[in-house]
C-alpha cells in the first residue's frame, strides 16, 4: 500500500521525545518529583531515546522515498 | 487506594498516539476500493511489518496484564508460554503450513478448511471462531477498563467507549491494513512504554542477582508473604526446567513435565498459533509466498524476548514485596473505600480488645484473609495513627493478592508525570492492538465465511466491501456489549470460555491431519473435532483439581470440573487444562483417522494440490539468499530457544 508505515511511526515517537525531552528539562531541579524513578531524570534520558528512534525511523523512511519503490523480490510474481 | 494524578504531559502524549493511529486510518482510506482491500489487505504488506503486527495483535492487554501476574505467581517459568508454548508453533506456521494457507489462495483459515475438507467444517469453524473473538474481545476489554477505574480512577464507561471509539475510526477508515499498520505502531509503543519501568524496577531491587536472590528466599518460605501455602526448592521461581523436571509438587505451578511440553508445548501451542485467524490472517496479508512464510519467523525474535518486558515486571513485584524498605505489596483485591472507612473505625473501636479477638474484628470488617501478625501491630499503634495511616496498615495487612494489578502498581511506582504518560499509552496500544485483531479477523470470517458463504452469495464486490465495514460497526458494538456482560456476569463468562476451551483444544489435530494425509476425508474431520469437543466436555465433567475438594472428597465447584464424578485429580488448574488438551487431541486425532479410513474420499488428488503436503510441488528456496530460506531461519531460531531454555534451566 501506498503508505510506508515509517512516517507516522518516526514523526509520532519524535513528536513524543521532544516533549519528553523538554519537559525533563523543565523538571530537572524537581528532585522531589523524580524521587520516584531512582533520581533519574526518566523524562529527559527517555525522551532523547524517543527522539533518537523517531530520527532514525524518518531517516530510513526518507531514505526508501527516495530510493524509489524497492525492486520487487524475485518470487513476488502474484501466486 | 491514592489514585494517580495525569499532567498535562501525560495526556499529550497519550493524544499524541490517538493522532498518529486515527492519521494512519485516513491516510489508507484512499487505497480502500474493493473488500479484499479492506479486508485481507489485498496482499501487499512487506514481512517486517506483518511480522510485528502478528506479535502485536497477539499481545493483548491481557497478555500484558496476564503475563506479569504469572511472573509473580510461578516466576521464570512462565516463560515455558514462550519458550515452550509459542517459539516452535511459530516456526511450524512458517516452513510447514504457511505454503498451503497463502498458496491455497484462501482469505481465511475457514476457508481453507472448506477447500481441503467440506461446508460443514468450514460452517463449524467460522462459527465458532466468529462467536469467540468477539467474546474474547469483550472479556479483554472489561478487563482493561476495570483495571484503569479501580488502578487510576478513570471512568468505566468513558474508557470502554473512548477506546473503541478509536479503534472503529481507523479500522472502518483503513481495514486491515490499517489495523496492521497500526499494530506495528503499537508494538513499537509497547516496548518503548514498558522498557523504562522494567529497568526502573530492576535497578530498585538490585539488579538481576539480588532479584533472583529475594526470590530464592520466598521461594523457600512464601508463607511469610502469604504468596503460597507450601515451600519450595530455592529455585522455584528462579528456574524454568529444573522445579519441573521435580514433578508437579515441586512448582508453583503444579505441572508435569508431560503436560507441559505436550498439552502447552504441542496441542495448545499450535493449536492457537497454526490455527488461529487472528494471528494468520497477518501472514496472509503478506505481499508474497516468501514474505508470508517470513511473517511468524520475524514475528519469533520479539516473542523470543518479550518475557523480559511481560515475565520480568512480576518477579521484580515478588522480590519489591519481600524487601520492607522498598514500601510495596503486591496489591489487595480491590476494595472501595468504605469498606477501608469501616474498618478503620473497627480498628480504632478494637484497640482494647485482647488478640485474636481484635484481629478477628478486624478481618471480618476488611472480609479479606489478613495477616494476624500485622493486624496486632496495628491495633497496638492505631491511638497514635492519623485515619489516613490506619487505613494504609490495613491496606498492607491484607493477606491476598490481586496479582492482575501488578504492571500497573509498577507503573504507578516509577513513573513521575511524563513518563506515566508514556506507560499508560503503551498499556492503551495493547489493548487497542488486541482489539483491533479481533475486529479484523471477526469481518473477514463474518463477511466471507458466513455472509457471502450462507448468507447472501453471488452479490457484487462492493456488496461485501460495504458489509465488511458494516459488520466491523456491528463487531465493535457487539464487543462492548460483552464486555458489559463480562462485568455483569462473571459465572456466565467463566462458562463460556470454558466452553470455548473445549471447542480449541482438538482444532491442530484436524489441521495436521488434513495438510499432511491426503486420506483424510471431510466427515472424518468434521466428525473428529466434534468427538474431540465432546472428549474435553467428559474429561473436564470427570476431572477436577485437589483444591476443588472438600475433606470429605466433594466437589466444591463444578466449574472446576469433577460435576459428573472425580476420575483423576490434578495439582492445579494450569495441569488439568494442559491434560485436557491432550485428551481432546488424542481423541480427535484418533476419531479423524478412523472414519477417514471408513469413509470415501470426496476430494480427489488434483483438487487437494496446494492443500496438502504430499500432493503439493515444494517451494524452491534455493533461489532465495540462505539467510531469507524459512527453514535456514526457523532452524537458527530454535537454536536461540534452546539455548535461552539452557540458560535458564
Amino acid at each position: 500500500m501506498g503508505l510506508d508505515i515509517r512516517w507516522p511511526i518516526g514523526l509520532m515517537f519524535s513528536l513524543i521525545g521532544v516533549i519528553m525531552t523538554l519537559f525533563g528539562l523543565a523538571t530537572s531541579s524537581n528532585a522531589e518529583m523524580y524521587h520516584r524513578s531512582l533520581d533519574i531524570n526518566v523524562n529527559l534520558y527517555w525522551g532523547l531515546l524517543l527522539l533518537v528512534f523517531g530520527g532514525w525511523m524518518l531517516l530510513m523512511a526518507w531514505r526508501a522515498a527516495k530510493a524509489g519503490p524497492a525492486p520487487e523480490d524475485k518470487n513476488s510474481k502474484p501466486h | 487506594m491514592n489514585n494517580v494524578q495525569l499532567g498535562f504531559v501525560d495526556y499529550a502524549v497519550l493524544a499524541i498516539y490517538v493522532i498518529a493511529v486515527v492519521a494512519i486510518g485516513f491516510a489508507l482510506r484512499r487505497y480502500m476500493k474493493s473488500s479484499s482491500d479492506f479486508l485481507t489487505s489485498g496482499r501487499s504488506i512487506p514481512a517486517w511489518v506483518t511480522g510485528l503486527a502478528f506479535i502485536s495483535a497477539n499481545l493483548g492487554a491481557l497478555e500484558l496484564v496476564g503475563m506479569a501476574a504469572s511472573g509473580a505467581k510461578y516466576g521464570i517459568a512462565t516463560s515455558h508460554f514462550y519458550w515452550v508454548g509459542a517459539i516452535p508453533a511459530m516456526i511450524f506456521l512458517a516452513v510447514f503450513m504457511m505454503p498451503f494457507y497463502y498458496g491455497s489462495k484462501a482469505r481465511s483459515v475457514p476457508e481453507y478448511l472448506k477447500m481441503r475438507f467440506d461446508e460443514r467444517v468450514r460452517a463449524l469453524n467460522s462459527i465458532a471462531f466468529a462467536v469467540m473473538t468477539v467474546f474474547a474481545s469483550g472479556i479483554s476489554m472489561n478487563a482493561l477498563a476495570k483495571l484503569l477505574n479501580q488502578l487510576l480512577g478513570w471512568n468505566y464507561h468513558l474508557a470502554l467507549w473512548i477506546c473503541s471509539a478509536v479503534v472503529l475510526v481507523y479500522v472502518l477508515k483503513g481495514g486491515l491494513t490499517s489495523a496492521i499498520y497500526t499494530e506495528v505502531l503499537q508494538f513499537f509503543m509497547i516496548v518503548l512504554g514498558f522498557a523504562p519501568v522494567v529497568y526502573l524496577g530492576l535497578k530498585d531491587v538490585g539488579g538481576w542477582g539480588n532479584m533472583n536472590a529475594s526470590l530464592q528466599t520466598v521461594a523457600q518460605n512464601p508463607m511469610a508473604l502469604n504468596l503460597g501455602e507450601k515451600a519450595y526448592a530455592a529455585d522455584a521461581w528462579t528456574s524454568a526446567w529444573n522445579p519441573l523436571l521435580g514433578g508437579p509438587s515441586a512448582n508453583p505451578m503444579g505441572v508435569d513435565l508431560f503436560a507441559m511440553v505436550f498439552g502447552l508445548g504441542f496441542v495448545l501451542s499450535f493449536g492457537y498459533w497454526c490455527t488461529n485467524f487472528l494471528v494468520v490472517q497477518r501472514a496472509m496479508a503478506a505481499k508474497n509466498m516468501s514474505a508470508a512464510r517470513r511473517t511468524p519467523l520475524i514475528a519469533a525474535v520479539p516473542k523470543m524476548i518479550f518475557p523480559i518486558l511481560v515475565i520480568v515486571p512480576g518477579m521484580i513485584a515478588v522480590a519489591l514485596t519481600s524487601m520492607p524498605n522498598k514500601n510495596y505489596r503486591i496489591p489487595p483485591p480491590i476494595l472501595s473505600e468504605q469498606v477501608y472507612d469501616q474498618a478503620a473505625a473497627v480498628v480504632k473501636a478494637s484497640t482494647a480488645l485482647e488478640g485474636a479477638a481484635g484481629v478477628e474484628a478486624v478481618t471480618k470488617a476488611i472480609g479479606k484473609k489478613m495477616d494476624s501478625a500485622k493486624v496486632t501491630a496495628l491495633l497496638k499503634d492505631a491511638p497514635k495513627l492519623s485515619d489516613a495511616d490506619i487505613k494504609k496498615g490495613l491496606y498492607n495487612a491484607i493477606a491476598e493478592y490481586d496479582y492482575d494489578g501488578v504492571i500497573l502498581s509498577l507503573v504507578k511506582k516509577y513513573c513521575p508525570t511524563g513518563l506515566l504518560g508514556l506507560a499508560l499509552t503503551a498499556l492503551l496500544a495493547s489493548f487497542m492492538s488486541g482489539m483491533a485483531g479481533n475486529v479484523t479477523a471477526f469481518n473477514t470470517v463474518w463477511t466471507y465465511d458466513l455472509y457471502q458463504a450462507y448468507l447472501a452469495p453471488n452479490k457484487s464486490d462492493q456488496h461485501y466491501f460495504w458489509m465488511g465495514q458494516a459488520i466491523t460497526v456491528v463487531g465493535i458494538l457487539l464487543s462492548i456489549a460483552c464486555a458489559y456482560f463480562a462485568s455483569m456476569y462473571n459465572n456466565a463468562m467463566d462458562i463460556i470460555q470454558l466452553v470455548f476451551g473445549f471447542v480449541n483444544a482438538p482444532l491442530f489435530a484436524t489441521f495436521l491431519l488434513g495438510m499432511f494425509w491426503a486420506r483424510t476425508t471431510g466427515t472424518g474431520a468434521f466428525l473428529g473435532l466434534f468427538g474431540g469437543i465432546g472428549g474435553s466436555a467428559v474429561f473436564h465433567a470427570l476431572t477436577t483439581t485437589f483444591s476443588n475438594l472438600d475433606a470429605s472428597g466433594h466437589v466444591l465447584n463444578g466449574m472446576k470440573g469433577g460435576y459428573l464424578g472425580v476420575l483423576v485429580k490434578f495439582p492445579s488448574e494450569m495441569a488439568q487444562n494442559f491434560w485436557l488438551a491432550s485428551f481432546a487431541f488424542i481423541i480427535c486425532f484418533a476419531l479423524t483417522l478412523g472414519i477417514s479410513m471408513a469413509t470415501r474420499r470426496t476430494k480427489t488428488d488434483e483438487e487437494l494440490r496446494g492443500l496438502v503436503y504430499s500432493l503439493t510441488p515444494k517451494i524452491k528456496d534455493e533461489e532465495q539468499s540462505w539467510y531469507l530460506r524459512p527453514a535456514t531461519l526457523g532452524i537458527v531460531l530454535l537454536l536461540c530457544c534452546v539455548i535461552l531454555n539452557l540458560i535458564f534451566r
